[in-house]
This record gives structure tokens, sequence and C-alpha cells, in this order.
């Protein structure tokens, strides 16, 4: 409705965000209960590992096979992308035009495509020493929630790509602005997520 | 070599239920396969009766661009219903040819071999839950809620024509299912380890993943876009605590979905990385634990519950303040007793395993915490009951089932805190008690509540009344069909019998069965005057017409616009300054329509294709999946991130109604209701009815 | 509308009393915790009962109010006032909340206090012998009882003397199973890999019906057994004819009661003539305690 009514905190500093004002109201706020949905799918998975942690059934355990210096590159790497897209979203915020954005959101990319690399890396190496998810009840449930934020991440990637594609053919759009909110959101919650992850499944492993 | 599984997976011959008559030894075994070739029989030919009429007709092109493209959430809501109804009628069937079983079983034998009563009782409750149950509710929410709060549509429409495809893409699945063979053996809740592949390594269980994954993500999706609605998209005015009742279940109903539906999504998934991929997350072996899925299953299955009830309190509230001519006693309670409800429904899971061998003090507590929700259930049923103090109580139709359901619901609340008893739910848990129990409080609870609210906002959907004769002889038929088919299983549990059991030669067990199948058979009738009631309804269209569109003298705001409603709802987004609002205005003799130059062009959302697609892609890949045919399931899998990505880029997504069709449609309906002459209470089941009431205190005034 | 509209609750009612005489009536026919026949049962009986009379005060209300409401205020017949804008009434509000809540406290006392007296891993209070112990592992589709004091085992049977408590350790062998035996009190699950306790006593000699109430596959309405509380020498000639005349327990009857089949398909399996009892002349607790695993639910 008036401009004056809903101006959404993502989006009001720039040039006329207006018309993008009215539907981030809605698809924002949207997408924050889809996330705290999202976040019930990762707690229940986190709260399964909790309960298998000890059913190693008699294969690898934690210390054969978590590391925790590429754990702590992976940590970094993932905040140093969350960093990245926030600058990006920042630049939508106060930039007339995308150039920033862009950059930051590639930056952002590459630093969780990194991650990504870093998890897969991993998990081969896991499985090399036998700490693959049919071994046990463990690491089946270790399988089923890493891999998973590993796949959310990646899905991110994915949505940058289609945000950069939706960019060249129709410009700075309402779409493409609120569309770039949006992934602002599910980034930094998955930097949340990776943090239950980093604490719960990895040092509570370890401890 | 990998194997692709082409082009049949694991598909044989054996699928095809006539196989079961050509390897059938003895009786059972050929009646059973004659029972399963039957239903699949009617399931195809159904199927392909529709294909027929709708060619014959020419209705192809009007059934995609008007209704399975449509994003207008009034036809979703429909579609919901419609879709429904064609799954309770086989939910219906499976449940009369069960009650036969228990009759001609009792010594053994019958007419369906035991793992064909398995694939019954799991399909039954699997469909009435999930197919049937949710889909009505979704589908009248979706078609009252935003007009009961002056929207013009839901937050995100397309994504509400994703989740009702998704939705039916799971109610495909089962269908498909009954013709090529077989279905879970392991119940609706599908526990491991039986479900595992360890015991049941056939496409059963995995039938029973995708159809239920397939609708907890549709309903997920179905919750989080009715709470932003409810949130973002009130008139102005329109303050929380003035939205009519009903909105307040939806609103509760819909974080429920959001908060309980993951955990189920999470159980089914673990099941099928078991099943699929050897994980050992509930396996018997392998450092599994099949605890924690009774422990997921539950932290959904009982939430799950009031998702399924709240919404028929919604309906009951409504029905008890229209129908006694009042407005609803106790507003406030009521809303916090539902949000109580709400809370409450997540500290109970336990109770669905007391037997699992916890301490006493966990299942103590939670039996207690079971025991609480009573309290707030109790303040709805005498709030209800205030309603009609001081009131003017007209027993129709949907009033009808409202009075039956304050007396039953009452006996299955009762049972319920039987069943909250850890010690009492010892003997009765896993007998036909509890399954009285539930029956009992989902059918005169929810589904009445559904039939009611169907009875009373099909005339605002379609423009006229349903026959009231034949309701109200469905309604009795359903009372007296639900307390035959459903107190002899009382008895039944309290006499040790278990559920799921398809033949015995417990003699003093037979005159109950023979009872409860009495009762299944007034019920199978009760959904039978239903259809004749639709059928007569639709012939009668003229006679039964209410085009004024407030056939009850209503108190929210739908009752205020034209039956049926313009795509756009409202002329103008009104302004509330009530609860009741539309009594309010109709007291005062105003209508719904802005000042003269107060109408502006509307925009409203174009259709889309993304539904449809991706129910498509959805159902492909539950089959692919069940069937092991990699070959398809890895481009249907590819195929769903390319469309999502493809809508991305949908930009011309909206189209503008402009303000002088707006003005003359309302102009329109307004002289219409000025030329019809307004009718009293008296008159409500008569011709004379066309939907415009003389507020009843009006009337008690002259 | 209708007349018939008014006739209601009446059938209602009468099916309702019907229904509770029935099932008292046939009770004693099939096997019925209502028919008590142990300690555990006849508190759960005593627990029901005293609940029901509790619900009365929330339940009664709601059946004696509802037709008198519906005559009072009946449009075109009413004979009380009429306010359609009346609301709110404290005195309501304080009774619809209260009494409830007030019933729930006591009943919620009640069950706190009867769930732990009735906890099925405590010995039954009234015992005053110590318990025999039996060992319970379910198979499908038959459960298979060890007497590791004995030094016996039995299929579709458990024998004990009725002047002792059993306490029954239970563990499955394949998918999740309950076992209840309705007339002496609660049922448990059993599961593999765990091991869960059922105390139970009988009030004196007497056959019970007892099985499988988790459906577990086609044989789940065959997985029945008759628990049989003896005199306490008829219990000793019992365990005397298991071990003498008892089969081994070797590989092949271990193989047999591992296949997927009723206690029927056993017998034939192990050579067996029908209608009679598998009995063994060991006990495998060896194989309890493989089976069970170290885990324990519930401590």
């Amino acid at each position: 409705m008036s401009a004056t009514q809903t101006r959404h905190p993502g989006l009001n500093l720039g040039s006329n965000h207006q018309s993008a004002d009215d539907r981030a109201e809605t698809e924002v706020f949207g997408f924050w209960v889809f996330m705290m949905s999202d976040a019930i799918l990762f707690g229940l998975l986190m709260a399964t590992y909790v309960v298998m942690r000890p059913n190693t059934n008699g294969g690898p355990g934690p210390h054969d096979l978590f590391e925790l210096k590429s754990i702590f590159i992976e940590t970094m790497l993932l905040l140093a992308s969350s960093v990245a897209i926030g600058f990006s979203h920042l630049a939508l915020k106060h930039e007339d035009r995308p150039t920033k954005m862009v950059i930051w959101l590639v930056v952002a990319m590459a630093l969780a495509l990194a991650f990504v690399g870093f998890e897969i890396h991993d998990f081969l190496k896991m499985a090399g020493k036998g700490g693959v998810p049919q071994a046990s009840g463990f690491l089946s449930a270790f399988f089923a929630l890493v891999p998973l934020h590993g796949l959310h991440v990646s899905a991110a990637c994915l949505w940058g790509l289609a945000i950069l594609g939706q960019l060249a053919r129709y410009g700075l759009d309402d779409g493409v602005k609120v569309s770039m909110v949006r992934l602002a959101v599910l980034w930094h919650f998955l930097d949340l997520v990776w943090i239950g992850i980093f604490s719960l499944v990895y040092i509570g492993g370890l401890a | 070599m990998t194997d692709w599984g082409f082009p049949f997976g694991r598909l044989t011959l054996d699928a095809i239920p006539l196989s079961d008559i050509v390897t059938a030894h003895g009786r059972t075994e050929l009646l059973s396969g004659i029972t399963g070739s039957a239903a699949a029989g009617a399931a195809v030919l159904g199927a392909l009766v529709a294909l027929v009429i709708v060619t014959w007709k020419g209705w192809w092109k009007p059934l995609w661009s008007d209704w399975l493209t449509s994003v207008d959430h009034k036809k979703i809501g429909i579609m919901y219903i419609v879709f429904s109804f064609v799954m309770l009628a086989r939910a219906l069937a499976e449940a009369f040819v069960m009650r036969m079983q228990q009759v001609v079983g009792h010594d053994g034998g019958g007419i369906v071999m035991p793992e064909h009563f398995a694939q019954l009782f799991s399909t039954h409750g699997t469909i009435m839950i999930f197919f049937m149950a949710m889909p009505f509710l979704t589908g009248m929410i979706n078609y009252v809620m935003p007009l009961q709060i002056g929207a013009r549509d839901v937050a995100f429409p397309v994504l509400n024509s994703v989740s009702l495809m998704l939705t039916v893409a799971g109610g495909i699945i089962l269908m498909v299912s009954l013709v090529l063979e077989p279905f879970s053996t392991g119940g609706w809740s599908g526990y491991p380890p039986y479900t595992e592949a360890a015991f049941n390594p056939g496409a059963g269980p995995d039938y029973w993943i995708w159809a239920v994954t397939l609708s907890s993500l549709g309903t997920t999706f179905t919750g989080i876009n009715f709470a932003v609605t409810i949130y973002k998209k009130r008139c102005p005015g329109m303050t929380l605590m003035r939205m009519p009742l009903f909105t307040w279940t939806a609103l509760c109903t819909s974080i429920l979905m959001i908060f309980a539906m993951p955990p189920l999504t999470i159980a089914t998934a673990l099941l099928a990385l078991d099943r699929y991929l050897d994980f050992h997350l509930f396996t018997n072996g392998g450092g599994g634990n099949m605890m924690n899925y009774a422990n997921l299953f539950w932290l959904f299955g009982h939430p799950e519950v009031y998702i399924l009830i709240l919404p028929a309190f919604g309906v009951w509230s409504e029905v008890f303040s229209t129908f006694s001519g009042k407005t609803l006693y106790g507003y406030t309670a009521l809303v916090i007793a539902t949000m109580a409800i709400a809370v409450l429904s997540f500290t109970v899971w336990v109770h669905h395993f007391f037997t699992m061998g916890q301490s006493a003090n966990l299942n103590a507590a939670f039996g207690i915490a079971t025991m609480l929700i009573g309290v707030p259930t109790g303040v709805k049923i005498y709030d209800w009951m205030l309603t009609m103090y001081r009131g003017r109580v007209r027993i129709s139709v949907p009033m009808l089932y409202a009075l039956a359901f304050l007396f039953l619901f009452t006996i299955g609340g009762l049972s319920g805190i039987l069943l909250a008893n850890p010690t009492i739910d010892y003997q009765t848990h896993n007998t036909l008690f509890l399954v009285a129990h539930f029956h009992n409080m989902l059918i005169p609870g929810l589904l009445f509540g559904m039939i009611a609210g169907y009875t009373m906002w099909f005339p605002k959907a379609f423009g006229f009344r349903l026959d009231e004769k034949w309701g109200y002889r469905a309604a009795w038929c359903w009372i007296f069909g639900f307390m035959g088919a459903f107190f002899p299983l009382y008895a039944l549990g309290l006499m040790g019998m278990p559920r799921r059991m398809a033949d015995y030669f417990t003699g003093a067990w037979l005159p109950w069965t023979v009872v409860a199948l009495a009762g299944a058979g007034l019920i199978v009738l009760a959904f039978t005057f239903l259809l004749v009631q639709l059928r007569v309804s639709v012939r009668d269209r003229a006679r039964l017409a209410v085009p004024v569109g407030d056939p009850w003298d209503g108190r929210s705001l739908e009752w205020g616009l034209p039956a049926p409603p313009p795509e756009w709802n409202f002329p103008a987004l009104p302004r509330v300054e009530g609860r009741d609002a539309f009594a309010t205005l109709k007291m005062t003799g105003e209508d719904l329509g802005p000042p003269d130059d107060g109408y502006e062009d509307i925009r409203m959302p174009k259709n889309a294709v993304l539904g449809p697609v991706i129910g498509a892609l959805g159902t492909g890949l539950a089959f692919a999946l069940t069937w092991y045919l990699w070959w398809l399931a890895l481009p249907l899998a590819a195929l769903v991130p390319v469309v999502l990505i493809a809508q991305g880029f949908r930009r011309d997504t909206e189209k503008v109604i402009p303000a002088h069709e707006v003005r003359e449609t309302w102009r329109a309906f307004r002289a219409l209701a000025a030329r019809t002459p307004r009718v009293s209470r008296r008159a409500e089941y008569t011709r004379d009815n066309r939907g415009h009431a003389i507020p009843m205190p009006q009337e008690a005034a002259e | 509308m209708r007349a018939a509209a008014l006739r209601w609750p009446l059938p209602f009612e009468t099916s309702m009393a019907c229904a509770a005489c029935l099932a008292s009536a046939q009770a004693a026919q099939a096997d019925s915790f209502l028919d008590a026949a142990g300690p555990v049962a006849a508190a759960q009986v005593s627990h029901l009962r005293l609940i029901l009379i509790l619900m009365a005060i929330v339940v009664v209300p709601v059946f004696a109010a509802t037709p008198w409401l519906v005559r009072r205020y009946r449009y075109g017949r009413a004979r009380g006032d009429y306010r359609p804008e009346w609301k709110f009434s404290l005195l309501f509000e304080v009774l619809a909340w209260g009494v409830p809540f007030l019933v729930v406290i006591v009943l919620g006392t009640i069950l706190w206090e009867r769930t732990h007296q009735l906890d099925p891993y405590l010995p039954v209070a009234e015992a005053k012998a110590p318990p025999v112990v039996i060992d319970v592992i379910g198979y499908d589709w038959k459960w298979l009882f060890i007497y590791p004091e004995q030094g016996v085992a039995s299929v579709g049977e458990m024998a004990f003397p009725a002047d002792r408590p059993v306490k029954l350790n239970l563990t499955s062998d394949t998918v999740m199973q309950s076992l209840l035996i309705p007339r002496l009190g609660s049922q448990i699950y059993a599961m593999k890999g765990m091991r869960t306790q059922l105390n139970l006593a009988a009030d004196g000699p007497g056959r019970f019906e007892g099985r499988n109430t988790q459906y577990n596959g086609k044989g789940f309405s065959a997985q029945s057994f008759t628990a049989v509380a003896m005199r306490p020498g008829d219990f000793e000639s019992w365990v005397a004819q298991a071990r003498a005349q008892g089969l081994p327990f070797d590989e092949k009857a271990r193989a047999a009661l591992e296949h997927k089949g009723t206690k029927l398909d056993l017998r034939h399996a192990l050579g067996m003539p029908d209608g009679t009892v598998v009995h063994f002349a060991a006990a495998p607790t060896a194989l309890f305690d493989k089976i069970a695993g170290m885990k324990e639910t519930g401590e």
C-alpha cells in the first residue's frame, strides 16, 4: 500500500525500492517462516545424531574419523562466505548499481563452493578409513545430517547463479532484489546450522 | 555395470492383482485375489470413465486453464475438497471390507488374506489421515480463511497450487498401488524394523514412504502459506482478536503444520535411507535404534491430531454461533484454549508408546500432560453450549452434526482420558479400544465438522444450498453409523481384541463385529446420501439458489459477498471495526462496497503451470523410486531444480482487473440484493431463501 | 426443522447402556481384564472405575445441559430470553476452566501414584513369594519362554506356580512385538537388542490367554499362548516332565524357531504331533542374552 507503512529493513535505503518493499514484506517473512521449519529439520537430525552417537557398532568412532584442522578450515570458509554475502546484501541496500553486489555474491559463492569441496574431501577420507554410513548407526546419523547441510549450501550457490541469471536478463528489478534478500537469510541460516554441527557433531563427538 | 532398472525395474507381472487369482490356493486366497482385482479394476475403470467424460465433453481446456493451473484460493480449496471426497470413497470401501473380514474371519479364513488385510488397514489409515482429512481441512481453510480476513488471495498463490499438486501426487501414488501391488503392510505409522528392508524388502513400504513424503512437503508449504497469509494479509482493522474463530484455528493449525511436519519428513527420509542405502538408523542390527523412529513419528503424529481437529473446532464455533443467532460465547477463552491445545500438543507424544519400557516418572509426566489437554478442550465444549444459551437455536443440518458432536466427542474425550493413564493404557494399547477412541475423536470431531462446514459454505462457493432433506438423512446415517461401527469396538477392546487382526477364534467377539459391520454399512449409506444430495442439489439448483450470498444470516465477512464470490473477492479491501464484522454491517444496512469513487484497479496473480508440473514430477519420481526405475528417477530429480529456477525467471505474473469492471460487477450484485426480498430464519430451508437474510436480532425485535 | 430432530438423544443413550451391559456380560467369555485374575489387572479395573466416576463430574453436565439448552432456546418455540450480544459470564468462565482443571489435578495425582504403583518393572506389590523368572523371546510368530532356574523352555505355553509372581524379561529376535495377558495385567514391548521387563501375578490357578498385540506380519493372529497358573506341585511336575520328555535345544530347534512361522509350523518342523506343546529340556539363556544385547531400556 503506502510507501511509509511498510518499509522493509533489508531494502529501504537505496534508490526507489518501494514496489519491492511491498513484496519483500510478505516474501521475506514467509521465507523466515520456512527457515524456521528447516531449523526443526536440522534440530531433529542433530538430536538423532546425539542419540546415535554411542552406536558405533564396533566400527570407527569420531576420534578415528574427525580431523579438526580441516573442519576449522571449512568453518572459516563458510564464515567468510557469510561475510561476503553480507557485503553483497549491503551493496544491494546502499548502491544504485548492482556491480558491487554481484562481485560480493560471486566471492561468497566461491568460498561456499570451496567449503563444499573441502567437505567432500573429508567425506572421502572418512570413507577411506571405513567411515561409511552403512558401517554403524553413528555414521548413519552423521551422514544423514552433515551432507544435508552441504546440500543446502550447494543449493544456495545454485540459487545465487539463478539470481545472477535473472540480473543479466531483467536488470536489478523487484524479483532480483527480493530474491537477494531471501538468499542472504538462507546463507546466514546455514551458517548457524554449521555452528550447531561444528559444536555438536565435531567438538561434541571428540569431547 | 550399473543397473539402471531399464525398463521395468523390479516391476513384474506379480504386481498386478489378477496374478493373485491365478496363483490362488484355496478359497480365501481366491476371494482375496478377487477383492484386490475388483478394487484395482474399479480404480482403473474410474480413471478411464473420468478421462472419457472429460474428452467427450471437451473439458480438457477449461480443466487445465480454469482449474489445474488456477492459483485462485477458492478454486484450489474446491479442488482439495473434491480430491478428499474421492479418497474418502476409497478408504471407506476399505473400511467396509475390513469390517466384513472381521465378521467372516472369526473361524479363520474369510474374504481377504492376512497380508491383504494388512494392506487395507495401512492404506485406510494413510488415506484417511493424509489424503482425506488433511486435504478436506486444507481445502476448507483455503476457501474460507482469506474471505474471513478480507484478503484477495493467500500470501503465496503459486505455492498454494504446488501444495495441492504435491498432495494429489501422493494420492495418485496410493491409487497406483491399488493396481500395481503391494502397498505397505506396516500400518499408517510404518514402524520399523518391520518396515525395514530386512523384513519387508518389497515395494510396499516404499510406496508408503513416498506418498507420505509428498503429502508432508505439501502440508509444510501449506502451513507456511496460511500462517503468512493470516499475519500479513488481513484487511485494515482486522486485528488478531477480531478474527473469526475459524481463522484462529486455521492459524494454530498452520503453526502446527510448520513445526510438526518436519519430524515426519525426517522419519520417512531416514527410513528411506535405511531401505535404499543400507543406513542403520532404525534397523535391528548395525547400531540402529527403532525407538528413535517412534519418537520422531509421534513428535509429528500427536500435533497432527490437533492439526486435524482444530479447524473442525473452528467450524463448530461458526456453526454454534450462526445457528444460535448469537455472538460466540467466550471468544477470548476459545482463542486461549485453541492456543493452549496447540502448545500442549507438542508435549504429549510419549503417550503413544507408554509400553516401550520407559520409567514410571516419564510415563506419568506425559500422562498428566495428556490429561491437561482435556482442560482447554472441555472449555471449548462448555463455551459452545453457552453460545446456545440465550440464543435461538435452529437445528439445521450443520447444527445437527454439531449437537451430535457435543455428545459423541465428549465420550471420545472420556476414553481419551482413560488412555492417558499409563496403567489403563497397558491394557488397552494396541487393542480396538484405542481404534474406537481415535475414530471417536476423528469422525464426530473432524469429519462431522468438515461435513458441517461443507454444508454451511457450499452455497457460498456455488450459489445454491445443498438439499436439506438428503442432508438430514446423511447426517442421521453418519451419527448412527458411527455409533454402530465404533461403540462395539470399545467393548471389543476391553475384551482384549487387538487391532489389525484378520482372523480369530474367540466366539465372544463375533456379535460385536457383526454390529460394527452394520454400523459401517450405515456409514457407507451416509456417504452415498451425501453423493445423492450433491446430485439432487445440482439438479434443483434453481430452487436452492442463494445468489445474494447470505443464506444462514452469517456473521463474518464472507457472507457479505455474492455467491459465488468474484475472483477478486472484495471490491475494495474492507475496513473492519470489530468482531462479527458482517453481522454488524447488516444491522446498519450497509454492504462491503466502497464509496462510489473508491473503486481501484485490482491486481490478481495469473495462472501458473508450476503446480501441475511439480505434481507430475513428484508422482513420476515417487513411482520410479518405488519400483527402482533409476533411469527415470534420475532425470526427473534433475528436472525439479530446473523447473524451480525457471519459475524464478517468470516476471509477467499478474493481471489487472480494471476498476470499472469491479464497479459494474459489484453494482449488479447490489441491485440484485435490493430487489431480492429479505427472509426470516423461519424460511431458511424454503425456496424463499435467496440468501438475503434479516438479521436475527431484527427479526426477534419485530 | 424436523420433528425427528428432537428424538435424537434417546437411541443414543440406549445404545450406550446396551453396550455397557453387554460388555460386562460377555467379558467372562473373552479374556478381558475386566474379569481380573491377578492383582495388576484388578488394580487396573479399580483405576478405570475411579476415572469413570470422577469424569462424570465434567461429562454429565454436557449430557444433561445440551438437551435442556436446545429445548429451551429452540428457534420458533423458545421459552428463554434472547440476548444476541451476551458473550461473557465470569461465573461460567471460572466453572468452565476451574472444574475440569480440578478434576485433572485429582486425576493427575491418582495417575502419578498408580503409574508408579503399577510400574511393570517393579515386583508385584501384593506378592509374598519371590518371583519365577522367565526370559521371553519373541519370534515371528510365536513366543519362546525360557526358565533359567528350572532349566527348561517352552513355546505356546507359559506355566508358572500360582502362588508365586512372575518376572518376565522380554526381547525379540525379529521386529517389535508386545506381550499382553489381559486377565493378569500390563503389556510391554519386546525389541531386538533390548531387554524390557514385566511383572505379573495370578490370584490362583487358571488358564489365561496371552498374545502379541503389535502387528508383525501374516502370522500375527496366530501368535497367542496360554499362561497357566498351576498349583505348586503341578508346576514341579510340569518342569520335571519338560526336563524328561522335552526336545533338546539344538541347532535344528533354533533354526525352526527363527524360521518365519506360527507355533503350528514349529511343531511340524520339529516333528511333534498336533495339539501338543513344544517343550525343551534346556534353557538357552545365553541365546536370550545375545539377542537382548547389552542395552536395557528405562532405568
